[in-house]
């Protein structure tokens, strides 16, 4: 993989020393930005960028939840929350005290799941002692942390953090916030600390507060109920086919021991990169970064090996009917992000999809009007991995999810069939470099793209490389990859179909009357 | 200065009783955190046309870019309640409905192979032209911009496009729980006719004619009526001479005519339970809703400590024992609301299962009792000061940033300073006045409950905790041929 990824490089090389156009942003972002890899195998990245005396950060760390362990899916986004739980000195009043309580609680837990999911002969009795020594173990346990509760966030609130969240997607997990550049040594503990130390605690009441949020954004909601649904048709061998977010059974099993464990795998310094961009001098700046993060131990590398999702072979679908007005959505296998051609495909979503001249509005909103929005994106659910280019449309009032599938579809056979007109090609490449230089503007979002494509590429050159890359394809490029991808054996299809309202509640099928 | 504050710090811990005395102070505030180097962001440049447009100017050269926005004043709280969606379908139309000279269509491409923007909007107060280019497309979008800020022609295929497009969004607007329980909150706090409550209807759209748009646009778009902000990689002398040209032969509107903004008549539905029942969810979206304040209230740097301690972030109470300790939430917060030219709603909220639906009322319910019992604290009010203040640089660490401020400032007419006078009032903000913040607003007796939730799987009838009114969220029929037919003839 290593080599492979090296070849690429080599290719790209070419492309940059052949190409212009950017070069200028390049040569200035070599001059203030600065790649240390530590000792310990994690990289630091650091921009300067003196606009006003703040700094953002991120920490990308190369583990998501297609690294979920079999019958532990939401695992990576559930430690993801445990990373703002605290540290062996922030968020506890005695931690050798509440190390010994919280191991009470695991060995209580491991009884109670024992007997819980004991295929015959289990007794309701003994469950009940058990689960109420498990919540005993816990309340003993929280009395360590409870007046600290999230002092880990209190903190950095108080010292004037902002925007300090995370997210766990398949590829990976990463964690943000800005601070006033006078806060950068006490950020360095901070982050560093919170991946050195990481205490499990609160571990089930916070697992509540996730299986919330998958209420939230899954069960409760039509669009993320049908998502679900079509990438679990989608990929049928790829960890891609699980939810991020974790099936409940799953998220009513796991234990603070597995996130722990899934920790010590995964967070190895070799699979983290922090990038800090701000009003930073690296030769000042990197000296305090470095004394923080060298003091995470080495750890060998896990093994990132996965199923690869073998050829699709057959169109697939998914019908979801609800209470909800009608969607559809569809999606063809492409390959991963590494691919030679994963700009070709950049160049079909942005042809496709951006703004009132792309094609998909223009036939299905403007021209047949048949729906109020249509689009086409690549990365779905993620892009580490092959992965679906996909389009979904939402059908106007009067007109039925096949309409815009036809509609769609009809859009597809022009691209493979026609060359995309001089206008448009040009269109894409000149938007393509528009929207690089737009995104180079703000702290937060460098950091986060020279730390996705550091790790990606292990090298953030690629964030410019990658517009050089759309310069060089070729109207046959879009032919050739259309006439790949888009057929019908490599389709998979996902639709809500409306099938009625409960009474009372407000659904009645586009139009009204019932 | 840092390291007496911190311990300060340390006091207020100690005197609070509840912390454990440090030997030592913990690992991170040992660490030494330097005086912030003063800042003084770039300030716009500020210039009243003779024909009466205020214009900002702020230079900032770091990318190649410029970009501008036009802000108008009048928004949808001024149109009748019977062509509710105007300003939607106007802010949509003013740009894909073309100019006098080119259509919609033919923007569209100019400006997509300049990879630039034009585009218009309308929202409850005001309407905007915004664009953004490279700096070297700098005359030819600029050009676009001031045709499509005087010279639309909203031709009819794009107003049809547009209320097919609004048709759409409201035959769906009750699919999704969270927009239920957002749009039926407002409804309660300010009234359900109410210019900041009151939503589009089929009939109310399909009533907006393209006469409707030319007489808004002629009544409102007046140079004296325009607040227009320009950022980007330009120098300000040239910049203020192209606008001045550019505008000079556009005469003054009819004076005190307008942006006449309707009187604010609020309308609030009475204190109690209000329920819609959604067979489709397992987690109930509560909002415990009444009116806030605005931001010219005295009272505005109180709230923002208040709510910062008692429903803002990490720190905050209702976070801590709702969502951390209790476990019963993802999604928990609110606080006092505060709008710059009218009350906004003051909201507290909590998403959680189905069946901690009254438990959960209940665990808010004990939040607020207890601010009479348990007031806010000195070490609570301390971090939420804290958090507010040293988090202050972010307010404008980007010329865009200071330039947006300065814009809303002129908009709602607050003084140009007021970021200043915001941060000396923070500041001054006492435990006292908190309280008594807290004492002014905060009444539950006084607050309409909604929840939007399966009502079958509560856990127990929301009926066991006051007079329940379930509320009606039935779309009305679209007037007969409005849409074209759905259903059993494919």
């Amino acid at each position: 993989m290593k080599v492979r990824l090296t070849s690429i490089q080599t290719i790209v090389a070419c492309f940059v020393l052949c190409s212009l156009g950017l070069g200028q942003d390049l040569a200035s972002f070599e001059k203030r930005t600065t790649v240390k890899k530590l000792a310990n195998g994690l990289t630091i990245i650091i921009c300067e960028r003196p606009e006003a005396p703040v700094f953002s950060f991120f920490t990308h760390v190369d583990a998501g939840s297609v690294q979920d362990p079999m019958g532990k899916t939401g695992l990576a986004h559930m430690f993801e929350h445990m990373a703002f739980k605290g540290t062996d000195t922030i968020g506890t009043r005695d931690y050798a005290g509440e190390k010994v309580a919280l191991a009470k609680v695991e060995e209580a837990y491991a009884a109670y799941i024992a007997e819980r999911d004991k295929p015959v002969d289990r007794d309701e009795q003994k469950l009940k002692q058990l689960e109420q020594s498990w919540k005993d173990a816990i309340a003993a346990a929280d009395k360590f942390s409870a007046p600290y509760n999230n002092e880990f966030g209190k903190i950095v609130e108080g010292e004037g953090g902002e925007g300090m969240n995370a997210f766990t997607d398949y590829d990976e997990t990463g964690y943000h916030y800005s601070f006033p550049i006078n806060r950068l040594e006490l950020w360095a503990y901070l982050e560093s600390e919170r991946f050195l130390h990481p205490v499990m605690r609160q571990f089930y009441k916070e697992r509540n507060v996730v299986i919330e949020e998958r209420r939230m954004r899954v069960d409760s909601d039509p669009f993320g109920r049908l998502l679900e649904q079509f990438s679990e048709e989608a990929f049928a061998a790829h960890p891609y086919h699980r939810p991020t977010i974790g099936w409940i059974s799953d998220l009513n099993a796991f234990s603070a021991t597995d996130a722990q464990n899934f920790f010590d795998k995964y967070y190895v310094p070799s699979n983290m990169v922090v990038a800090v961009v701000g009003d930073l001098k690296a030769s000042e700046a990197m000296p305090i970064v470095e004394k923080y993060f060298s003091r995470i131990p080495t750890r060998p590398k896990p093994d990132t090996a996965t199923t690869i999702e073998p050829a699709q072979n057959s169109e697939r679908t998914v019908v979801l009917h609800q209470q909800s007005q009608p969607l559809y959505l569809e999606g063809y296998h492409r390959p991963d992000y590494r691919s030679p051609d994963d700009q070709v495909y950049d160049a079909i979503a942005d042809l496709m999809s951006n703004g009132r001249t792309s094609r998909l509005y223009r036939a299905l909103v403007r021209d047949k009007q048949i729906a109020s929005d249509a689009e086409g994106f690549t990365g779905y659910p993620g892009n580490k991995y092959p992965q679906l280019f996909a389009f979904y449309a939402s059908p106007l009032p009067g007109h039925k999810p096949q309409e815009v599938a036809d509609a769609i579809h009809a859009e597809i056979e022009r691209l493979k069939k026609e060359d995309i007109s001089d206008e448009e090609l040009r269109m894409i490449k000149t938007r393509a470099k528009a929207n690089l230089i737009r995104s180079l503007g703000s702290n937060e979002g460098l950091a986060s793209e020279l730390g996705l494509y550091q790790a990606r590429y292990d090298d953030w050159r690629e964030l410019f490389r990658s517009v050089d890359r759309i310069e060089k394809v070729t109207k046959a490029d879009i032919r050739r990859v259309a006439n790949q991808t888009f057929v019908p054996d490599n389709r998979t299809v996902g639709i809500i179909e409306f099938a009625g309202g409960a009474p009372g509640t407000g659904a009645a099928p586009q139009g009204g009357g019932q | 200065m840092k390291r007496a504050l911190f311990s300060l710090f340390a006091l207020v811990l100690f005197f609070s009783g509840n912390m454990q005395l440090w030997a030592q102070a913990p690992a991170w505030q040992q660490i030494p955190v330097p005086r912030l180097p003063a800042f003084h962001p770039p300030q716009p440049k500020r210039v009243e046309l003779p024909n009466g447009m205020v214009v900002f100017l702020q230079e900032d050269h770091e990318l190649p870019t410029i970009d501008g926005t036009a802000r108008i004043r009048g928004g949808g709280r001024s149109v009748p309640a019977n062509k509710t969606g105007l300003t939607d379908i106007y802010g949509e139309v003013w740009r894909t409905g073309g100019t006098k000279t080119q259509t919609g269509d033919q923007l569209d491409d100019y400006l997509e192979q300049r990879a630039a923007k034009v585009e218009t909007g309308g929202g409850v107060d005001s309407t905007s032209v915004s664009w953004s280019c490279l700096k070297e497309d700098f005359d030819d979008v600029f050009r676009v911009f001031v045709d499509v800020l005087k010279n639309p022609e909203f031709r009819a295929d794009k107003i049809d496009i547009a209320q097919k497009g609004m048709y759409d969004g409201i035959s769906r607007r009750n699919d999704d729980p969270g927009q239920i329980a957002g749009r039926e909150a407002a409804k309660l706090a300010y009234g359900a006719n109410n210019p900041y409550a009151r939503v589009a209807e089929y009939a109310t759209v399909a009533a907006i004619t393209r006469q409707d748009l030319v007489e808004w646009h002629s009544k409102y778009v007046h140079p004296n009526n325009i607040i227009l902000g320009v950022v980007g990689d330009f120098d300000s002398a040239k910049m203020e001479a192209r606008l001045r040209e550019a505008f000079a032969s556009w005469p003054r509107g009819p004076k005190g005519e307008t942006a006449k903004d309707p009187e604010f008549k609020p309308d609030p539905a009475k204190p109690g339970y209000y329920q819609v029942d959604k067979t489709d969810v397992n987690q109930s979206n509560i909002q415990m809703v009444a009116l806030g304040i605005t931001r010219k209230n005295p009272d505005y740097f109180a709230a923002s400590v208040f709510n910062e301690a008692f429903g803002g972030g990490f720190s905050s109470r209702l976070f801590n024992d709702i969502r951390t300790t209790k476990g019963l939430a993802y999604g928990v917060g609110g606080g006092i609301g505060s709008s710059w030219d009218h009350p906004g709603m003051l909201r507290l909220m909590v998403s959680t299962k189905s069946k901690t639906t009254i438990e959960s009322i209940q665990a808010i319910d004990e939040e607020i009792a207890d601010l009479a019992t348990r007031p806010i604290n000195d070490e609570e009010i301390k971090r939420a000061k804290d958090a507010i203040l040293n988090s202050f640089v972010f307010r404008f660490d980007s010329p865009g940033k200071v330039l947006q401020e300065k814009m809303a400032y002129e908009f709602y007419g607050y003084p140009l300073d007021f970021l200043e006078k915001f941060q000396a009032g923070i500041e001054g903000v006492t435990k006292e006045d908190v309280a008594r913040v807290a004492a002014k607003y905060i009444h539950r007796e006084q607050m309409a409950v909604l929840v939007v939730g399966n009502v079958n799987e509560f856990d127990k009838p929301l009926s066991s905790l006051g007079t329940v009114n379930k509320l009606d969220i039935a779309i009305p029929a679209p007037p007969p041929g409005l849409l074209p037919e759905q259903g059993e003839h494919p």
